[in-house]
Parts: structure tokens; C-alpha cells; sequence
């Protein structure tokens, strides 16, 4: 038999498995929605999978130029990502992240969470140093409303519930904080600067305005104000800080061949911290709106509350509420 | 993985590679601006209708001094329906958006599998980079500059757009096994999308054809006579003759 002839015998065997085709296209497409009659029905596609491999590899080369070989690379690629597609338990994907990866994540950050930490503690001081020698910085750090409001000594949350409803405030404040924390993660793109630069303004800021309280005798209720949102609150920055630096080293210092694959692997698994840091900013957004901003709160209070939101953040970053325990063997990074 | 132009090899165990075809940067913007356009109309319809109920009269005057309930009700449902809307429904529809459907494109990680929620939820929230200055700037020319036509959420996390290929998959023009040595796979094609298309296209024009491709394929034109549907009926015949065959007895 001549090769063209057998190349017709081929071809002609070939396309009287259209319906074949059909069959395994329509099944593909249907379970990629997740609508599987049966488990046989899902089965079925692995020997789809098979059959569509054969078919287009004999397709390729009787009829490269043909139509039916174009059906079989559309349904082959449809089939191949029905078939690879990860699993979708919403609940199971959740009790994963805050009990696994999420403290596999803060283990492999910890020197980027001290460094950073290191970074944050500094430009506090740098604020509070640059206003206490030179007084007049403040307004490079603080609004000139913000700045009055303080010399007339007043501290700009008083009467905060007089202007806004405590559950509007607690909404607005989550809200920024979560998109603060999210830039400082996303600037590390620029090979860890923009994490940097947002890491140590923000430090230099709570700095300079804590000093610039002082000089007018307010330190004592600023304290008092920050203290039951703001020890979570600053370690979360710090956490999306961090993040972001990790992502940022990725870019300087690649593990891999490539640049672009070592940040998508820093990237993919930093962001997983950035699950709990929203989580936590939440919790945060709420005491500041209802707790922070009350004067009928005392001292203490704010104190219990603020230690014990910190312990909480500190037992969810090591997966403790989801029943991860201490004698579980630590997750290699 | 291997690129071609413009496409992504995947390796598969089944030996085959899986080839899928890039979109490109045009592509991608019609979906965005699709998607821009479902998300204002339904940002808009909410902001309307909640502020009417608000009110309680046929007034959309926003109040001078917004209560708890108006934020509740009004302002933060629209603006998480804006913010969320990707995020959403990317991983509700397995890494598409209605957008996407309409300009026949797709997110699928680079082994050509969906995404996993983790990358899609780095791919949106890097679209803070992305929009920098202003009108996606950054994502802009990172989508002309790169090899694949990705912005920067797509590298971090490790994602690309492709092409669905849904127009490919519902072709029924893929032509029957015949035993016809006179048909050859080029042919018996043309027949079958002739077949397919015949009710859109114009009487004359599909008379004109069908003479056209017997006569292509028998060597022999067609009756002068013949009329529409014994011509139609002649291409079914060489389409499909098993099934004619079947019909017939």
C-alpha cells in the first residue's frame, strides 16, 4: 500500500470518530462548570483526555491545515484544563490557609519581618528626633488642621462620635488601612522601595506626631487613643511590610532562573499573609471606630483589649485557633 | 512549555502538547472595557435604586449629612459591587468575567490549568500596580512589552489571558469518514461549512457554490436544472454518505 494511500485510510478512520470528538468536547465543557452527571460520567474524561491526545497527534500530521485539526487542539486544550483545574472547597481552601500555609508563609518571612520591624522601630525614633530638634518639620508630617487642633490642645479624635457614626468610622478606617497594607505589599514590586518608602514614612510620621503631642503635653491620650487598635495595627503593617520586602528580594536576589518566576513564587506565597493581615485589620477597623475614639473607656480597658487582639494575631499567624498545635512538627519553609 | 508566536506549548502527559493560543493586548482591553461597562451600569443601578428606597420619595438627592444607614445601604454595597467585581467573578467562573466571555478570552495559569484562588486574588490585588498613573497605565505597556501580553498582576501571579476557542468548538461542520477517493479533507470541509451556513447566505449565492463545489468534486456540473434543495440534498449526500445511505433506505 502507497503511503498516500494509507495516509487516506488514516484520515478516513480518523474522522469516523467525530462524533467521538464531539462527545468528549461537550463533556468537557460541562464539567468544567462542575456539572458531572455521575462519577463514571467524570471518569470518562480521562479516557477522553487520551483519545483527543491520540487523534490530534495523527491530525497534526494527515491534516495540519485542516478544521477538524483545529476542533481537536481547542477540545484537547479544554479538556486538558478541565482535567487539571485545582479543587474549589471554599472551606477546606480556607481551614488550609490559616492553618497551614499562613504560618508556613510567617515562618519563611521572619528575617524580612525583623528587618522590617528593625526599619519601622527607626523611623519612629527618625520622626520623633527630626521633630523634637526641629519643630517646624511637623508640617511635613501633619495637616495644618491636624497641627492647630493639637496647639489649642485638643487631640483630633476628641468628639470623633459626635462628627461620625462609630460604624461609618469603623468601615472608613478598615478601609484604609486594608488598601495602606495592600500598597505597602504591591510596592515591593519596585524591587522592595515602594515597601520601604510607605514602611518608613509611616514610622516617621507615628513618630513626629507622637513627639509633636508631647511638646504640647498630649502624649498621655494619644497613648490612650492608639493603644487598643494600634498594637495590631502596626504589626500588621509591619507583616504587609514585610511581605512586600520579600517580594522585592525576590526581584534583587532571584532563587531561580529567571526573575519573573522567583517574584511569582515570593509573590503567591506572601500573599497568603495578606489573607490574615485583612482579617486582622477588620478586628482593628471595629475597635478603633467603637472602642478607641469612646472616652467612657478607661485606660486599662484599652490595654487589656489592645494585649489581648495582639496574642490573638500572634496564636492565628501560628494556626493555633484552627487546631494546629505546638508539638506539630514545624512546616518546612 | 514553549512558546510559539504568540501561543503557549504545554507539556501533557500524554506526550501531546497542548498549544494555546495568547490573547493579545487588544483583546484584552475590549474585555476590560466590557467589564468596565457591566460594573458601572450595575454600580449605577444599585446607587439608584437603594437611593430611591433611602429617601422614600422619587428623589436621588444624596442627604447633606449621610447616616449610618445610607453608608450601609447605599454608598459601601456600590462601591464594593466596583471594587470586588473581578475578584469575584474570576474565581466564581473559573477565571473568567462576562467581559471575557463576550471577547473570547480566558485566565488559565501557565500548565494551562485555571488559576487557583490564591493567584487570583495576587492577580487582583496587584491591579493597584497595574492602574498606576491613570487608565491602567502601567498594565497598559506592560501588556505591548512582554512576550505574552500580560500586566504585572499576570507575572506575580503567574497567570496569562488566552483565547477560548468557543467558535472552533461549536463548529458542526467537521466533516464524516467517506470512502469517496475523490474527497479529499480540503473538500469535504468546504462542503460541510457550506452545509452549515446554508440558511444565512443568499439564494443565488448559495446556488452559485454548491454548483460550484459538485462540480469540483464529480468533474461533472450539476443539472441546469437542479433547484435549490436537490443541490442541497446532493451535498449532504457527499458530506455524509453513510448517513444519506441510512437515511435513503
Amino acid at each position: 500500500m502507497s503511503d498516500d494511500l494509507r495516509d487516506q485510510a488514516l484520515r478516513g478512520a480518523l474522522l469516523e470518530r467525530t462524533d467521538l470528538w464531539n462527545a468528549a468536547a461537550e463533556r468537557a465543557r460541562r464539567l468544567m462548570t462542575g456539572h458531572a452527571k455521575d462519577i463514571a460520567d467524570a471518569t470518562r474524561m480521562v479516557d477522553d483526555y487520551r483519545l483527543l491526545a491520540h487523534d490530534l497527534a495523527r491530525a497534526r500530521r494527515l491534516m495540519p491545515n485542516s478544521r477538524a485539526r483545529e476542533f481537536l487542539e481547542a477540545a484537547y486544550a479544554q479538556a486538558h484544563t478541565t482535567l487539571h483545574r485545582p479543587v474549589a472547597h471554599i472551606g477546606y481552601a480556607l481551614w488550609s490557609l490559616f492553618r497551614d500555609q499562613i504560618p508556613e508563609a510567617i515562618r519563611w518571612l521572619r528575617p524580612h519581618i525583623l528587618w522590617v520591624s528593625l526599619l519601622f522601630i527607626v523611623s519612629i525614633f527618625v520622626g520623633g528626633w527630626m521633630v523634637h530638634t526641629y519643630p517646624d518639620l511637623i508640617a511635613l508630617f501633619a495637616s495644618p488642621d491636624l497641627i492647630a487642633t493639637v496647639e489649642r490642645g485638643e487631640l483630633w479624635t476628641d468628639g470623633m462620635l459626635n462628627v461620625v457614626p462609630s460604624s461609618v468610622l469603623s468601615v472608613q478606617i478598615l478601609t484604609n488601612n486594608i488598601v495602606v497594607s495592600l500598597f505597602a505589599y504591591c510596592a515591593g514590586f519596585l524591587f522592595g522601595l515602594g515597601t520601604f518608602y510607605i514602611v518608613g514614612l509611616n514610622g516617621m510620621m507615628l513618630g513626629a506626631i507622637f513627639m509633636f503631642c508631647r511638646q504640647h503635653g498630649m502624649d498621655d491620650e494619644l497613648l490612650q487613643f492608639i493603644v487598643a487598635h494600634g498594637c495590631v495595627e502596626l504589626s500588621v503593617m509591619v507583616l504587609s511590610g514585610a511581605a512586600g520586602a520579600a517580594v522585592g528580594e525576590a526581584l534583587i536576589r532571584p532563587t531561580t532562573m529567571r526573575r519573573a518566576q522567583s517574584f511569582q513564587i515570593a509573590a503567591i506565597r506572601t500573599s497568603k499573609v495578606l489573607g490574615a493581615c485583612v482579617v486582622l485589620l477588620i478586628g482593628c477597623g471595629f475597635i478603633e471606630g467603637y472602642v478607641s475614639p469612646d472616652p467612657d473607656f478607661p485606660f486599662w480597658a484599652r490595654v487589656v483589649i489592645g494585649v489581648s487582639y495582639w496574642l490573638f494575631m500572634v496564636s492565628l499567624l501560628r494556626g493555633y485557633p484552627l487546631g494546629r498545635s505546638r508539638s506539630d512538627a514545624p512546616i518546612e519553609a | 512549555m514553549a512558546h510559539a508566536a504568540d501561543s503557549l506549548v504545554v507539556d501533557s502527559v500524554t506526550g501531546v502538547d497542548v498549544s494555546l493560543e495568547v490573547a493579545g493586548t487588544g483583546a484584552r482591553s475590549l474585555a476590560f472595557l466590557i467589564d468596565l461597562l457591566i460594573r458601572t451600569i450595575l454600580v449605577t443601578a444599585w446607587y439608584v435604586v437603594a437611593t430611591l428606597v433611602y429617601n422614600g420619595k422619587f428623589s436621588l438627592q444624596t442627604p447633606d449629612d449621610p447616616d449610618g444607614t445610607w453608608y450601609l445601604y447605599v454608598a459601601t454595597p456600590a462601591t464594593l459591587i466596583y471594587l470586588l467585581y473581578h475578584t469575584v467573578l474570576e474565581i466564581a467562573m473559573r477565571g473568567r468575567t462576562p467581559g471575557k466571555r463576550m471577547a473570547g478570552i480566558r485566565i488559565v495559569a501557565r500548565n494551562g490549568s485555571s488559576p487557583g484562588i490564591a493567584a487570583q486574588l495576587v492577580r487582583n490585588v496587584f491591579r493597584l500596580i497595574d492602574s498606576f498613573p491613570v487608565g491602567y497605565g502601567v498594565g497598559l505597556f506592560t501588556c505591548l512589552v512582554t512576550r505574552d501580553h500580560v500586566r504585572v498582576g499576570d507575572l506575580a501571579a503567574g497567570t496569562l489571558m488566552i483565547y477560548e476557542n468557543r467558535n472552533t468548538l461549536s463548529t458542526r461542520s467537521l466533516p464524516a469518514a467517506s470512502n469517496d477517493r475523490r474527497l479529499d479533507i480540503a473538500t469535504m470541509e468546504l462542503v460541510g461549512e457550506l452545509l452549515e451556513r446554508w440558511g444565512t447566505l443568499e439564494p443565488r449565492a448559495r446556488v452559485r457554490l454548491a454548483r460550484s463545489l459538485i462540480e469540483r468534486v464529480t468533474g461533472a456540473s450539476p443539472d441546469a436544472s437542479a433547484d435549490e434543495a436537490s443541490l442541497h440534498a446532493q451535498l449532504e449526500r457527499l458530506a455524509s454518505p453513510a448517513r444519506a445511505q441510512g437515511a435513503r433506505s
